[in-house]
Protein backbone atom coordinates (compact mmCIF):
# COMPACT_ATOMS: atom_id res chain seq x y z
CA UNK A 1 0.00 0.00 0.00
CA UNK A 2 1.74 3.04 -0.54
CA UNK A 3 0.15 5.48 1.90
CA UNK A 4 1.63 2.97 4.47
CA UNK A 5 5.48 2.87 3.12
CA UNK A 6 4.64 6.77 2.70
CA UNK A 7 3.60 6.99 6.28
CA UNK A 8 7.00 5.13 6.88
CA UNK A 9 9.24 7.36 5.49
CA UNK A 10 7.68 10.11 6.89
CA UNK A 11 8.07 8.65 10.61
CA UNK A 12 11.44 8.30 9.32
CA UNK A 13 12.26 11.65 8.13
CA UNK A 14 10.77 13.21 11.38
CA UNK A 15 12.99 10.86 13.35
CA UNK A 16 16.24 11.72 11.55
CA UNK A 17 17.14 15.38 12.54
CA UNK A 18 17.33 15.02 16.33
CA UNK A 19 19.02 11.14 15.87
CA UNK A 20 21.51 12.67 13.99
CA UNK A 21 22.02 15.72 16.04
CA UNK A 22 22.67 13.47 19.47
CA UNK A 23 24.93 11.09 17.37
CA UNK A 24 27.22 14.28 16.32
CA UNK A 25 26.93 16.56 18.88
CA UNK A 26 26.79 13.94 22.04
CA UNK A 27 27.83 10.83 21.08
CA UNK A 28 31.02 11.20 18.42
CA UNK A 29 32.56 13.98 21.18
CA UNK A 30 32.12 11.57 23.59
CA UNK A 31 33.79 8.85 21.77
CA UNK A 32 36.40 11.28 20.56
CA UNK A 33 36.66 12.31 24.06
CA UNK A 34 37.75 9.10 25.07
CA UNK A 35 39.82 7.99 22.47
CA UNK A 36 41.61 11.34 22.87
CA UNK A 37 42.17 10.27 26.56
CA UNK A 38 44.87 7.97 25.46
CA UNK A 39 46.63 10.43 23.39
CA UNK A 40 48.94 13.76 23.98
CA UNK A 41 46.42 15.63 21.81
CA UNK A 42 46.65 19.25 21.57
CA UNK A 43 44.04 21.98 21.13
CA UNK A 44 46.03 23.82 18.21
CA UNK A 45 47.95 21.69 15.41
CA UNK A 46 51.04 20.75 16.04
CA UNK A 47 54.04 19.52 13.63
CA UNK A 48 55.01 16.87 15.49
CA UNK A 49 51.75 14.25 14.73
CA UNK A 50 49.91 13.37 17.98
CA UNK A 51 50.51 9.50 19.63
CA UNK A 52 48.62 7.08 21.46
CA UNK A 53 50.51 7.34 25.01
CA UNK A 54 48.02 4.51 26.02
CA UNK A 55 47.00 4.97 30.03
CA UNK A 56 49.45 7.85 30.53
CA UNK A 57 47.11 10.71 31.06
CA UNK A 58 45.59 8.30 33.57
CA UNK A 59 48.39 7.57 35.58
CA UNK A 60 48.96 11.26 35.40
CA UNK A 61 45.93 12.32 36.95
CA UNK A 62 45.78 10.16 39.50
CA UNK A 63 49.14 11.38 40.65
CA UNK A 64 48.21 15.62 40.24
CA UNK A 65 47.63 16.87 43.36
CA UNK A 66 45.99 19.61 41.49
CA UNK A 67 43.72 17.37 40.64
CA UNK A 68 42.62 15.61 43.56
CA UNK A 69 42.70 19.77 44.91
CA UNK A 70 40.23 20.09 42.35
CA UNK A 71 38.17 16.98 43.39
CA UNK A 72 38.21 17.75 47.00
CA UNK A 73 36.81 21.13 46.46
CA UNK A 74 34.07 19.57 44.34
CA UNK A 75 33.35 17.62 46.66
CA UNK A 76 33.10 20.25 49.56
CA UNK A 77 31.00 22.35 47.45
CA UNK A 78 28.37 19.89 46.66
CA UNK A 79 28.28 18.62 50.09
CA UNK A 80 27.55 22.05 51.36
CA UNK A 81 24.97 23.79 48.93
CA UNK A 82 22.93 20.41 48.32
CA UNK A 83 21.75 20.20 52.16
CA UNK A 84 22.12 24.03 52.48
CA UNK A 85 19.89 25.32 49.13
CA UNK A 86 17.31 22.37 49.36
CA UNK A 87 16.62 23.23 53.04
CA UNK A 88 15.48 27.11 52.04
CA UNK A 89 13.57 25.74 49.18
CA UNK A 90 11.44 23.25 51.37
CA UNK A 91 11.63 26.51 53.98
CA UNK A 92 10.61 28.79 51.70
CA UNK A 93 7.48 26.67 49.76
CA UNK A 94 6.33 25.56 53.17
CA UNK A 95 5.74 29.35 53.88
CA UNK A 96 4.94 30.16 50.56
CA UNK A 97 2.20 27.58 50.44
CA UNK A 98 0.51 28.04 54.01
CA UNK A 99 -2.40 30.51 53.05
CA UNK A 100 -0.37 33.87 54.39
CA UNK A 101 -1.19 37.96 53.06
CA UNK A 102 0.28 38.64 49.78
CA UNK A 103 1.50 35.09 48.99
CA UNK A 104 1.06 35.66 44.73
CA UNK A 105 3.29 38.85 45.13
CA UNK A 106 5.63 36.86 48.19
CA UNK A 107 6.17 33.83 45.50
CA UNK A 108 6.70 36.41 42.05
CA UNK A 109 9.48 38.08 44.27
CA UNK A 110 10.95 34.68 45.29
CA UNK A 111 11.00 33.41 42.27
CA UNK A 112 13.56 36.40 40.60
CA UNK A 113 16.92 35.29 41.53
CA UNK A 114 16.03 32.62 38.93
CA UNK A 115 15.78 34.78 35.99
CA UNK A 116 19.42 36.65 36.45
CA UNK A 117 21.60 34.60 34.75
CA UNK A 118 25.01 33.57 37.20
CA UNK A 119 27.09 36.64 35.45
CA UNK A 120 24.48 39.45 36.75
CA UNK A 121 24.35 37.52 40.19
CA UNK A 122 28.23 37.52 40.81
CA UNK A 123 28.08 41.20 39.82
CA UNK A 124 25.46 41.64 42.48
CA UNK A 125 27.42 39.27 45.00
CA UNK A 126 31.32 40.82 44.16
CA UNK A 127 29.95 43.92 45.44
CA UNK A 128 27.98 42.19 48.77
CA UNK A 129 31.16 40.40 49.74
CA UNK A 130 33.75 43.58 48.85
CA UNK A 131 36.60 44.48 51.24
CA UNK A 132 36.99 46.55 53.25
CA UNK A 133 33.26 47.94 53.14
CA UNK A 134 30.93 46.15 51.06
CA UNK A 135 27.39 45.66 52.70
CA UNK A 136 28.06 42.11 54.43
CA UNK A 137 31.41 43.44 56.51
CA UNK A 138 29.67 46.58 57.49
CA UNK A 139 26.73 43.97 59.13
CA UNK A 140 29.92 42.20 60.26
CA UNK A 141 31.64 45.25 61.95
CA UNK A 142 28.15 46.40 63.16
CA UNK A 143 28.14 43.39 65.12
CA UNK A 144 31.65 42.71 65.57
CA UNK A 145 32.22 45.93 66.45
CA UNK A 146 35.83 46.38 64.98
CA UNK A 147 37.26 47.83 62.33
CA UNK A 148 38.10 44.65 61.35
CA UNK A 149 37.09 43.13 57.78
CA UNK A 150 36.07 39.44 56.61
CA UNK A 151 37.97 39.07 52.85
CA UNK A 152 34.73 36.31 51.77
CA UNK A 153 36.38 36.01 48.43
CA UNK A 154 40.01 36.41 48.78
CA UNK A 155 40.23 34.20 51.92
CA UNK A 156 40.99 30.33 51.52
CA UNK A 157 38.77 29.50 54.24
CA UNK A 158 36.31 31.94 53.29
CA UNK A 159 35.72 31.56 49.13
CA UNK A 160 34.07 28.15 48.90
CA UNK A 161 31.48 29.66 51.46
CA UNK A 162 30.79 32.58 49.26
CA UNK A 163 29.93 30.41 46.56
CA UNK A 164 27.69 28.40 47.91
CA UNK A 165 25.84 31.25 49.36
CA UNK A 166 25.70 32.74 46.38
CA UNK A 167 24.95 30.06 44.61
CA UNK A 168 21.92 28.68 46.75
CA UNK A 169 21.01 32.23 46.46
CA UNK A 170 21.00 32.10 42.18
CA UNK A 171 19.15 29.45 41.76
CA UNK A 172 16.63 28.27 45.32
CA UNK A 173 13.66 29.41 43.44
CA UNK A 174 14.25 26.81 41.11
CA UNK A 175 13.94 23.70 43.88
CA UNK A 176 11.20 25.83 45.82
CA UNK A 177 8.62 25.77 42.57
CA UNK A 178 9.46 21.86 42.33
CA UNK A 179 8.70 21.84 46.37
CA UNK A 180 5.54 23.63 46.05
CA UNK A 181 4.66 21.37 43.36
CA UNK A 182 4.94 18.74 45.55
CA UNK A 183 3.13 20.33 48.82
CA UNK A 184 0.12 20.70 46.68
CA UNK A 185 -0.17 16.90 46.02
CA UNK A 186 -0.16 15.97 49.80
CA UNK A 187 -3.42 14.96 50.65
CA UNK A 188 -5.65 17.59 52.37
CA UNK A 189 -7.37 15.06 54.75
CA UNK A 190 -4.08 13.76 56.04
CA UNK A 191 -3.23 16.88 57.43
CA UNK A 192 -7.09 16.90 58.97
CA UNK A 193 -6.70 13.54 60.33
CA UNK A 194 -3.32 14.53 61.49
CA UNK A 195 -4.94 17.77 63.34
CA UNK A 196 -7.71 15.62 64.79
CA UNK A 197 -4.88 13.38 66.27
CA UNK A 198 -3.59 16.90 68.13
CA UNK A 199 -0.43 16.87 65.98
CA UNK A 200 2.04 19.43 66.78
CA UNK A 201 3.04 21.37 63.46
CA UNK A 202 6.68 19.54 63.77
CA UNK A 203 4.91 16.07 63.87
CA UNK A 204 2.41 17.13 61.21
CA UNK A 205 5.52 17.93 59.18
CA UNK A 206 7.48 15.50 60.38
CA UNK A 207 4.92 12.38 59.76
CA UNK A 208 3.04 13.96 56.86
CA UNK A 209 4.80 16.47 54.80
CA UNK A 210 8.06 15.08 54.61
CA UNK A 211 7.28 11.33 53.93
CA UNK A 212 4.65 12.59 51.46
CA UNK A 213 7.63 14.59 49.34
CA UNK A 214 9.71 11.79 49.33
CA UNK A 215 9.85 11.14 44.79
CA UNK A 216 10.02 14.88 45.29
CA UNK A 217 13.55 14.69 47.44
CA UNK A 218 14.93 12.46 45.07
CA UNK A 219 14.80 13.74 42.47
CA UNK A 220 15.79 17.25 43.53
CA UNK A 221 19.06 15.39 45.60
CA UNK A 222 19.84 14.12 41.88
CA UNK A 223 19.47 17.10 40.00
CA UNK A 224 20.74 19.40 42.78
CA UNK A 225 23.88 17.47 43.50
CA UNK A 226 24.56 17.17 39.77
CA UNK A 227 23.94 20.73 38.88
CA UNK A 228 26.78 21.24 42.05
CA UNK A 229 29.42 18.81 40.41
CA UNK A 230 29.29 20.94 37.39
CA UNK A 231 30.09 23.92 38.77
CA UNK A 232 32.26 26.49 36.95
CA UNK A 233 30.89 30.29 35.85
CA UNK A 234 30.86 31.54 39.47
CA UNK A 235 34.66 30.24 39.63
CA UNK A 236 35.40 31.28 36.09
CA UNK A 237 33.99 34.77 36.91
CA UNK A 238 34.39 35.42 40.65
CA UNK A 239 37.57 33.65 41.75
CA UNK A 240 39.12 32.53 38.85
CA UNK A 241 39.68 29.50 40.66
CA UNK A 242 41.46 30.79 43.89
CA UNK A 243 42.71 31.82 45.92
CA UNK A 244 45.88 28.79 46.60
CA UNK A 245 43.10 26.87 44.12
CA UNK A 246 40.95 26.84 47.01
CA UNK A 247 37.62 26.96 44.83
CA UNK A 248 39.27 25.11 41.39
CA UNK A 249 36.67 22.80 40.76
CA UNK A 250 36.97 19.82 38.01
CA UNK A 251 35.63 21.44 35.32
CA UNK A 252 37.58 24.88 35.84
CA UNK A 253 40.26 22.97 36.31
CA UNK A 254 39.34 21.13 32.88
CA UNK A 255 38.91 24.30 31.30
CA UNK A 256 42.96 25.37 32.23
CA UNK A 257 43.93 22.53 31.25
CA UNK A 258 42.14 21.73 27.84
CA UNK A 259 41.65 25.12 27.12
CA UNK A 260 43.89 27.14 28.57
CA UNK A 261 47.26 25.14 28.76
CA UNK A 262 45.52 23.56 25.34
CA UNK A 263 46.35 19.44 26.64
CA UNK A 264 43.49 18.11 24.75
CA UNK A 265 44.67 14.65 25.73
CA UNK A 266 45.06 15.03 29.55
CA UNK A 267 42.17 17.02 29.81
CA UNK A 268 39.84 14.61 28.05
CA UNK A 269 41.06 11.88 30.60
CA UNK A 270 39.52 14.10 33.14
CA UNK A 271 36.27 14.62 31.21
CA UNK A 272 36.39 10.86 31.40
CA UNK A 273 36.66 10.56 35.08
CA UNK A 274 34.10 13.77 35.37
CA UNK A 275 31.18 11.26 33.09
CA UNK A 276 31.83 8.48 35.09
CA UNK A 277 31.84 10.20 38.21
CA UNK A 278 28.68 11.89 37.84
CA UNK A 279 26.87 8.91 36.27
CA UNK A 280 28.31 6.35 39.30
CA UNK A 281 26.44 9.17 41.70
CA UNK A 282 23.22 9.40 40.04
CA UNK A 283 22.89 5.76 39.86
CA UNK A 284 23.86 5.30 43.67
CA UNK A 285 21.37 7.95 45.19
CA UNK A 286 19.02 6.34 42.93
CA UNK A 287 19.64 2.80 43.98
CA UNK A 288 20.66 3.23 47.24
CA UNK A 289 17.35 5.56 48.03
CA UNK A 290 14.71 3.21 45.94
CA UNK A 291 15.79 0.27 47.74
CA UNK A 292 15.30 2.01 51.37
CA UNK A 293 11.64 3.03 50.52
CA UNK A 294 10.86 -0.42 49.82
CA UNK A 295 12.53 -1.71 52.74
CA UNK B 1 -11.83 39.60 58.94
CA UNK B 2 -8.69 38.10 60.99
CA UNK B 3 -5.75 38.70 58.66
CA UNK B 4 -3.41 35.77 60.02
CA UNK B 5 -5.50 32.73 59.95
CA UNK B 6 -4.32 30.27 62.60
CA UNK B 7 -1.02 29.22 61.76
CA UNK B 8 0.20 31.19 59.16
CA UNK B 9 2.43 34.56 61.29
CA UNK B 10 5.32 32.23 61.70
CA UNK B 11 5.34 31.53 57.55
CA UNK B 12 4.73 35.35 57.10
CA UNK B 13 7.28 36.63 58.98
CA UNK B 14 9.14 33.83 57.15
CA UNK B 15 8.11 35.04 53.97
CA UNK B 16 9.16 38.54 54.37
CA UNK B 17 12.55 37.85 55.78
CA UNK B 18 13.06 36.15 52.08
CA UNK B 19 11.48 38.74 50.12
CA UNK B 20 13.76 40.99 52.23
CA UNK B 21 16.87 38.71 51.09
CA UNK B 22 15.82 38.85 47.54
CA UNK B 23 14.94 41.98 46.74
CA UNK B 24 18.02 44.16 48.54
CA UNK B 25 20.77 42.69 46.63
CA UNK B 26 18.38 43.80 43.69
CA UNK B 27 17.66 47.46 44.97
CA UNK B 28 21.52 47.89 45.41
CA UNK B 29 22.36 47.04 41.54
CA UNK B 30 19.60 48.95 40.56
CA UNK B 31 20.85 51.91 43.45
CA UNK B 32 24.31 51.58 41.90
CA UNK B 33 23.39 51.88 38.30
CA UNK B 34 21.68 55.01 38.81
CA UNK B 35 25.03 56.90 40.54
CA UNK B 36 27.04 58.55 38.11
CA UNK B 37 29.97 58.81 40.85
CA UNK B 38 31.87 56.19 40.78
CA UNK B 39 33.98 57.52 43.69
CA UNK B 40 30.87 58.09 45.69
CA UNK B 41 29.79 54.47 45.04
CA UNK B 42 33.03 52.98 46.52
CA UNK B 43 32.78 56.05 49.59
CA UNK B 44 29.00 54.69 49.81
CA UNK B 45 29.41 51.01 49.98
CA UNK B 46 28.11 49.40 52.78
CA UNK B 47 25.92 51.97 53.94
CA UNK B 48 21.87 52.63 52.97
CA UNK B 49 22.90 54.95 50.39
CA UNK B 50 23.81 51.38 47.99
CA UNK B 51 20.66 50.33 48.57
CA UNK B 52 18.40 53.52 48.26
CA UNK B 53 19.21 55.96 45.57
CA UNK B 54 20.10 59.56 46.49
CA UNK B 55 20.78 60.96 43.08
CA UNK B 56 18.76 59.45 39.70
CA UNK B 57 21.27 59.71 36.79
CA UNK B 58 20.67 57.75 33.55
CA UNK B 59 24.74 58.52 33.06
CA UNK B 60 25.42 55.04 33.11
CA UNK B 61 22.81 53.32 31.18
CA UNK B 62 23.51 55.94 28.35
CA UNK B 63 27.47 54.83 29.05
CA UNK B 64 27.52 51.39 28.69
CA UNK B 65 24.41 51.36 25.51
CA UNK B 66 27.04 53.54 23.51
CA UNK B 67 30.03 51.96 24.47
CA UNK B 68 31.81 51.24 21.02
CA UNK B 69 34.20 48.70 22.84
CA UNK B 70 31.09 46.90 24.85
CA UNK B 71 28.18 47.16 22.04
CA UNK B 72 25.36 45.88 24.51
CA UNK B 73 22.55 46.15 22.05
CA UNK B 74 24.77 43.94 19.74
CA UNK B 75 25.26 41.24 23.09
CA UNK B 76 21.57 42.12 23.50
CA UNK B 77 20.53 41.07 19.62
CA UNK B 78 23.41 37.90 19.74
CA UNK B 79 21.80 36.66 22.23
CA UNK B 80 18.35 36.81 21.41
CA UNK B 81 19.56 35.06 18.15
CA UNK B 82 21.08 32.21 19.78
CA UNK B 83 18.45 31.79 22.10
CA UNK B 84 15.45 31.84 20.04
CA UNK B 85 17.08 29.76 17.06
CA UNK B 86 17.73 27.28 19.75
CA UNK B 87 14.74 26.93 21.32
CA UNK B 88 12.30 26.57 17.65
CA UNK B 89 14.90 24.32 16.15
CA UNK B 90 14.92 22.22 19.39
CA UNK B 91 11.38 22.40 20.05
CA UNK B 92 10.48 21.30 16.20
CA UNK B 93 13.18 18.40 16.26
CA UNK B 94 12.70 17.05 19.13
CA UNK B 95 8.88 17.20 19.69
CA UNK B 96 8.68 15.25 16.00
CA UNK B 97 11.14 12.43 16.99
CA UNK B 98 9.58 11.96 19.73
CA UNK B 99 6.18 11.62 18.22
CA UNK B 100 7.33 9.16 16.34
CA UNK B 101 8.47 7.25 19.13
CA UNK B 102 5.35 7.73 20.67
CA UNK B 103 3.58 6.82 18.22
CA UNK B 104 4.91 5.49 15.45
CA UNK B 105 5.25 2.12 13.63
CA UNK B 106 8.97 2.05 13.11
CA UNK B 107 10.57 -1.22 14.24
CA UNK B 108 13.80 -0.34 16.82
CA UNK B 109 11.66 2.12 18.40
CA UNK B 110 12.71 0.41 22.16
CA UNK B 111 16.46 0.73 20.89
CA UNK B 112 15.86 4.25 20.24
CA UNK B 113 13.76 5.47 23.43
CA UNK B 114 16.81 3.30 24.77
CA UNK B 115 19.18 5.14 23.45
CA UNK B 116 17.72 8.79 24.00
CA UNK B 117 17.35 8.16 27.65
CA UNK B 118 21.40 7.13 27.73
CA UNK B 119 22.17 10.01 26.53
CA UNK B 120 19.95 12.28 29.05
CA UNK B 121 22.82 10.79 31.47
CA UNK B 122 25.90 12.80 29.50
CA UNK B 123 27.14 15.98 31.26
CA UNK B 124 27.53 18.92 28.39
CA UNK B 125 30.70 19.71 29.94
CA UNK B 126 32.34 16.68 30.01
CA UNK B 127 32.01 16.99 25.70
CA UNK B 128 33.07 20.51 25.62
CA UNK B 129 36.83 20.10 24.41
CA UNK B 130 36.20 17.56 21.81
CA UNK B 131 33.35 19.60 20.48
CA UNK B 132 35.52 22.60 20.50
CA UNK B 133 38.22 20.74 17.71
CA UNK B 134 35.43 19.25 15.66
CA UNK B 135 34.02 22.95 15.90
CA UNK B 136 37.31 24.26 14.71
CA UNK B 137 37.44 21.28 12.21
CA UNK B 138 34.59 22.53 10.70
CA UNK B 139 35.38 26.16 10.98
CA UNK B 140 32.16 27.26 12.92
CA UNK B 141 33.99 28.64 16.00
CA UNK B 142 33.07 32.04 16.24
CA UNK B 143 29.23 31.95 14.50
CA UNK B 144 25.70 31.57 15.46
CA UNK B 145 25.66 28.46 14.36
CA UNK B 146 28.54 26.78 17.14
CA UNK B 147 26.23 27.99 19.66
CA UNK B 148 23.24 26.58 18.16
CA UNK B 149 24.29 23.24 18.07
CA UNK B 150 24.52 21.87 21.15
CA UNK B 151 21.21 23.24 22.62
CA UNK B 152 18.90 21.77 19.73
CA UNK B 153 20.54 18.07 20.92
CA UNK B 154 18.45 17.34 23.81
CA UNK B 155 17.66 14.03 24.50
CA UNK B 156 15.96 15.21 28.27
CA UNK B 157 13.80 17.42 25.79
CA UNK B 158 13.12 14.46 23.71
CA UNK B 159 12.15 12.46 26.74
CA UNK B 160 9.32 14.97 27.92
CA UNK B 161 7.66 15.10 24.58
CA UNK B 162 7.91 11.26 24.49
CA UNK B 163 6.34 10.61 27.82
CA UNK B 164 3.43 13.56 26.93
CA UNK B 165 2.96 11.86 23.29
CA UNK B 166 2.25 8.76 24.80
CA UNK B 167 -0.34 9.21 27.17
CA UNK B 168 -2.64 10.92 24.34
CA UNK B 169 -5.70 8.49 23.72
CA UNK B 170 -4.97 6.25 20.77
CA UNK B 171 -8.60 6.79 19.22
CA UNK B 172 -7.73 10.58 18.69
CA UNK B 173 -5.22 9.35 16.08
CA UNK B 174 -7.50 6.63 14.78
CA UNK B 175 -10.39 9.54 13.90
CA UNK B 176 -7.65 11.62 12.11
CA UNK B 177 -6.79 8.58 9.90
CA UNK B 178 -10.56 7.72 9.42
CA UNK B 179 -10.40 11.68 7.93
CA UNK B 180 -7.09 10.49 5.64
CA UNK B 181 -4.54 12.50 8.20
CA UNK B 182 -0.62 11.37 7.22
CA UNK B 183 1.18 10.50 10.27
CA UNK B 184 3.14 13.85 10.10
CA UNK B 185 -0.89 15.20 10.03
CA UNK B 186 -1.12 13.83 12.98
CA UNK B 187 1.57 15.22 14.68
CA UNK B 188 1.28 18.86 13.25
CA UNK B 189 -2.44 18.92 13.74
CA UNK B 190 -3.45 16.84 16.59
CA UNK B 191 -0.43 16.42 18.75
CA UNK B 192 1.17 19.63 18.54
CA UNK B 193 -1.92 21.51 19.31
CA UNK B 194 -2.31 19.78 22.79
CA UNK B 195 1.02 19.84 23.63
CA UNK B 196 1.52 23.23 24.72
CA UNK B 197 2.18 22.99 28.29
CA UNK B 198 5.15 20.68 27.20
CA UNK B 199 6.10 23.29 24.73
CA UNK B 200 6.47 25.86 27.74
CA UNK B 201 8.05 23.80 30.15
CA UNK B 202 10.86 22.44 27.42
CA UNK B 203 11.27 26.21 26.26
CA UNK B 204 11.48 27.26 30.12
CA UNK B 205 13.98 24.81 31.00
CA UNK B 206 16.15 25.45 28.18
CA UNK B 207 15.75 29.14 28.60
CA UNK B 208 17.10 29.65 31.72
CA UNK B 209 19.84 26.96 30.33
CA UNK B 210 20.81 29.31 27.66
CA UNK B 211 20.38 31.84 29.64
CA UNK B 212 23.13 30.89 31.86
CA UNK B 213 25.37 29.06 29.44
CA UNK B 214 28.93 30.38 29.97
CA UNK B 215 31.65 27.64 28.97
CA UNK B 216 30.58 27.04 25.53
CA UNK B 217 30.30 30.82 24.68
CA UNK B 218 33.69 31.38 26.24
CA UNK B 219 35.23 28.91 24.28
CA UNK B 220 33.63 29.54 20.76
CA UNK B 221 33.14 33.19 20.83
CA UNK B 222 36.18 35.42 19.93
CA UNK B 223 34.53 39.14 19.60
CA UNK B 224 31.59 41.13 19.96
CA UNK B 225 30.34 40.39 16.76
CA UNK B 226 28.52 36.86 17.78
CA UNK B 227 28.93 36.86 21.62
CA UNK B 228 26.23 36.84 24.01
CA UNK B 229 25.22 39.10 27.04
CA UNK B 230 26.61 36.97 29.47
CA UNK B 231 30.49 36.45 29.13
CA UNK B 232 30.08 40.38 27.90
CA UNK B 233 28.95 40.63 31.93
CA UNK B 234 31.35 38.24 33.02
CA UNK B 235 34.64 40.27 30.83
CA UNK B 236 33.87 43.14 33.09
CA UNK B 237 35.82 40.54 36.14
CA UNK B 238 38.39 39.56 33.27
CA UNK B 239 41.04 42.54 33.97
CA UNK B 240 42.62 43.81 36.36
CA UNK B 241 41.99 47.55 36.12
CA UNK B 242 39.35 48.79 38.80
CA UNK B 243 36.03 47.52 38.26
CA UNK B 244 33.79 50.10 36.83
CA UNK B 245 30.70 49.45 39.31
CA UNK B 246 28.10 51.96 37.75
CA UNK B 247 28.47 50.47 34.49
CA UNK B 248 28.72 47.07 35.41
CA UNK B 249 25.47 47.25 37.33
CA UNK B 250 23.26 49.34 34.19
CA UNK B 251 24.48 46.49 32.09
CA UNK B 252 23.25 44.27 34.54
CA UNK B 253 20.30 45.70 34.86
CA UNK B 254 19.53 46.40 31.55
CA UNK B 255 19.87 42.71 30.20
CA UNK B 256 17.76 41.33 33.25
CA UNK B 257 14.72 43.39 33.05
CA UNK B 258 13.41 42.34 29.87
CA UNK B 259 13.71 39.07 30.88
CA UNK B 260 12.23 40.42 34.43
CA UNK B 261 9.08 42.31 32.38
CA UNK B 262 8.40 39.00 30.73
CA UNK B 263 8.12 36.34 33.37
CA UNK B 264 5.57 39.18 34.97
CA UNK B 265 3.53 38.84 31.91
CA UNK B 266 4.09 35.06 31.68
CA UNK B 267 4.31 34.66 35.35
CA UNK B 268 1.42 31.53 35.40
CA UNK B 269 2.37 29.49 32.64
CA UNK B 270 6.25 29.78 34.24
CA UNK B 271 5.06 28.69 37.34
CA UNK B 272 3.13 26.08 35.91
CA UNK B 273 5.92 24.97 33.85
CA UNK B 274 8.80 24.79 36.40
CA UNK B 275 6.28 22.83 38.72
CA UNK B 276 5.37 20.43 35.89
CA UNK B 277 9.19 19.58 34.87
CA UNK B 278 9.99 17.87 38.66
CA UNK B 279 7.14 15.47 38.57
CA UNK B 280 9.29 12.81 37.79
CA UNK B 281 10.47 11.53 40.97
Amino acid sequence: MPSFSNGRSQEVAMLVPAMLCLVLIIVVPFALSVGFSFTDQRLMPRPIPTRFIGVTNYERMFADRLFWQAIGNTVLFTVLVVPFQLAISLTVAMALNAAIPFRGLFRTVAILPLLLPITVVVAIWAVLYRIPTGPLNAVYQLFAGSENYIDFIGGSDTAMVALVVLSAWATFPYQMLIYLAGLQDVPGDLYEAAELDGATAWQRFRFVTWPSLRNVNIFLLIITTIQALKLFTQVSVMTRGGPNGSTTTIIYYLFQQGFTSQKIGYASAISVFFFVAVTTIAVLQRVFLKNEGEA
Amino acid sequence: MNLFPRGTLMPFLFACVVAFGVLLPLMMMVTISLNPDEQDILVSMGTLKSFIPEVISFQNYIDVWTDPARPFFRYMMNTAIVTLATLAISITINSMAAFVVAQGSLPGKKGVLLFIVATIAVPAESLVLPQLILAGKLGLVDTYVVQILPGIANALSIFLFFQFFSRIPKDLFEAAELDGFSFFQKYRHIALPLSRPVISAVAILQFLEMWNAYLWPVMVTRGPEVRPLTVAMGAFFGTNQRIPWGDVMAFAVSMAVPVILFFLLMQRQFIASVMSSGVKG
